[in-house]
């Protein structure tokens, strides 16, 4: 136990330093022509990496720690991301394609001021306040409806899926005043910085790196409580919690709400980086994409998501280059792979192969 | 006389058309142990589902002491003091022994209390206790799927114990075991009896003359109350006799 324990503390440290100072000192500090130089593109890939590590972070929280498949978890992804993406279409001032100072969508719908419900987004507290109130109402009001009428299995399953093809539906529409199908693009400044300089998609990276941390530990502490035991109780033994006088619907409303809050910091962090959001990223596919992730890595694992959304999405840079229209396939192929073969994910690799090494004369 | 603790009056629960309970009165005084035995299909499961509230009756009445539970749903009733073993044994697979045990001792169940909640060191002696007493006190540490069906069984009764329930229901709490742990099972259960009261529902007829010895013994037949008694008096009733046998099923 001690030694495993060990284990786990460097492991965790040297991927914080790798991550977190590493990768950006290769950035900012070595010269272009250096081999050791990471790419300003490659920074802000990897910084897109991990704001969908924190979405697989919440999609384990949902189905591997508590047993509720959640096909949803897209939707408060992208919320958190719209109501980041108002700000930084505020923040366009006039410099958009029409010089005018409301955003170039509104105009092209021909509206000359600023709809009242846009207003305050100006504020940067404001909206970053709206990007988890909403996500986090969304939430509350759905679990609150379906967890309390006993909705379980794949029935939740089932209605997540529906919510966020729903939702998508709706931001396509145009008189949602919400940049319909193209949604929200061509940002300029976040706080004042200029978001195509290599140094505000470096410190964006970072603070994804920071909030994915805190995520995992804040995750990680909470898994260990006596709250964590009965989430993971309720997935295995759902009348015997029942039976124990707790009220289960209660802990399923509340880790959904936090679920939805962890995918919507996901999401503020995603979009700016990305530079952009729509409704497609609420397409079904995403949050489907976004269980695959888990699979992969390891389910009931929080290192098991992020190792999972980061190899899986590198995996689709390489192949929609390499393959355009292989990935799919490819996609399909490894998530059937991983549940036939390797259930535990690619966590579950080392202790499986352990035995082996021994057996071939390793130390024991 | 001791006062009543549960009184069931005229309920009735019908699925879908097939009347799983009819008009069924029973009473359960404080302390005691009552025996329930009845062929498959005779209502017993339902009769445990109506009083812990996984199931609402259509007509009658089910009173713990002055309280209505027809009203209540299934954690409310728990934590009146209304505990409940599965046929099936029904523990945290995936949890060790001591957390299966710790989810089940007496205390806060909020979410909020939970997360902040620190093992305390009565809830810690009060486990270590009930290990020995289930004779786990070895396998502490080990995962509960790990465990002996039978060994499952007694987890379960241990987790029961946990909650220091008024009242047990235990639903063939026998099966599966080895003749030896059945006895050890009833006298555990009868050394309960007094200071809980218990509602145990059985198969196994070794088992039931073990633990009515000198107590009521209640026979379900087709939802409905076939009779009460001793088990002497039950077992020689001729209506008892014939649904059992009628049925071709021997009453082992």
């Amino acid at each position: 136990m001690r030694a495993s324990k060990r284990v786990e503390f460097w492991a965790t440290a040297l991927a914080v330093l790798v991550v977190l100072v590493v990768l950006p000192c290769l950035n900012a500090l070595v010269p272009a022509s250096s081999a050791l130089h990471v790419s300003d593109f490659a920074i802000n890939l990897y910084g897109k990496y991990l704001s969908y590590a924190i979405l697989a972070i919440s999609v384990d929280l949902l189905w591997g720690y508590t047993g509720l498949l959640s096909l949803g978890q897209a939707l408060f992804f992208s919320l958190g991301g719209y109501m980041m993406g108002m700000h930084l279409m505020r923040m366009i001032g006039t410099l958009g394609q029409y010089h005018k100072p409301i955003p170039d969508f509104l105009v092209f719908l021909g509206w000359d001021f600023l709809p009242p419900f846009w207003r305050p987004f100006s504020s940067l507290a404001f909206a970053l306040l709206m990007a988890l109130v909403l996500p986090g109402a969304l939430a509350a009001a759905f679990g609150y409806l379906g967890f309390r009428s006993r909705i379980r299995g794949v029935y939740f399953s089932i209605l997540t899926q529906a919510l966020t093809y729903a939702a998508s539906l709706l931001f396509f529409r145009n008189s949602l005043l919400m940049g319909g199908n193209n949604g929200f693009t061509d940002f300029k400044f976040l706080l004042g910085f200029d978001l195509r300089l290599p140094s505000t998609q470096r410190g964006l990276y970072m603070a994804t790196a920071v909030a994915l941390l805190l995520i995992y530990l804040g995750c990680r502490w909470l898994s260990r409580t006596k709250f964590g035991l009965i989430q993971q109780a309720i997935r295995d033994g759902e009348n015997r919690v029942l039976f124990s006088g707790y009220a289960a619907a209660h802990y399923k409303i509340f880790i959904f709400v936090l679920a939805a809050l962890i995918a919507a910091i996901g999401g503020i962090l995603y979009v700016p980086q990305v530079g952009g959001i729509n409704p497609s990223e609420m397409a079904t596919d995403k949050s489907l994409e976004a269980v695959v992730w888990v699979a992969v890595g390891g389910r009931g694992t929080l290192v098991g998501p992020i190792v999972g959304a980061i190899g899986v999405n590198a995996l689709k840079s390489w192949a929609t280059e390499a393959y355009p229209d292989l990935w799919l396939i490819i996609l399909g192929t490894l998530f059937i792979l991983v549940v036939l073969f390797l259930p535990g994910g690619i966590v579950s690799l080392p202790g499986k192969l352990a035995p082996l090494w021994r057996r071939k004369g390793g130390p024991p | 006389m001791s006062q009543l603790l549960l009184g069931v009056e005229d309920v009735t629960k019908t699925y879908d058309g097939f009347k799983a309970i009819s008009d069924l009165t029973f009473y359960l005084f404080e302390g005691e142990l009552r025996t329930v035995i009845g062929p498959n299909g005779a209502g017993k499961s339902t009769f445990f589902d109506l009083i812990t509230g996984r199931a609402k009756p259509d007509k009658g009445t089910i009173e713990f002491g002055h309280t209505d539970l027809t009203a209540l749903n299934e954690y409310e009733i728990n934590r009146l003091g209304i505990g409940r073993k599965f046929q099936t044994p029904s523990v945290y697979v995936e949890h060790t022994v001591w957390q299966n045990l710790v989810l089940s001792v007496k205390g806060p169940r909020g979410v909020f209390s939970s997360i902040f909640h620190k093992w305390t060191s009565t809830e810690r002696d009060r486990i270590d206790e009930l290990l020995k007493l289930v004779r786990l006190d070895s396998k502490r540490d080990w995962r509960a799927g790990q465990l002996a069906h039978g060994e499952k069984q007694w987890l379960e009764i241990g987790m029961l114990l946990a909650q220091d329930p008024q009242l047990l229901l235990v639903d063939e709490p026998a099966a599966g075991m080895t003749d030896e742990e059945t006895h050890r099972t009833g006298e555990l259960l009868i050394s309960l009896a007094g200071k809980h009261s218990l509602i145990v529902v059985e198969h196994d007829m070794t088992f039931v003359r073990q633990i009515a010895q000198g107590r009521k013994v209640t026979v379900l037949h087709q939802g409905s109350l076939l009779c009460e008694g001793s088990f002497e008096n039950v077992q020689s009733n001729p209506k008892v006799r014939e649904v059992y046998l009628g049925r071709g099923k021997g009453t082992k």
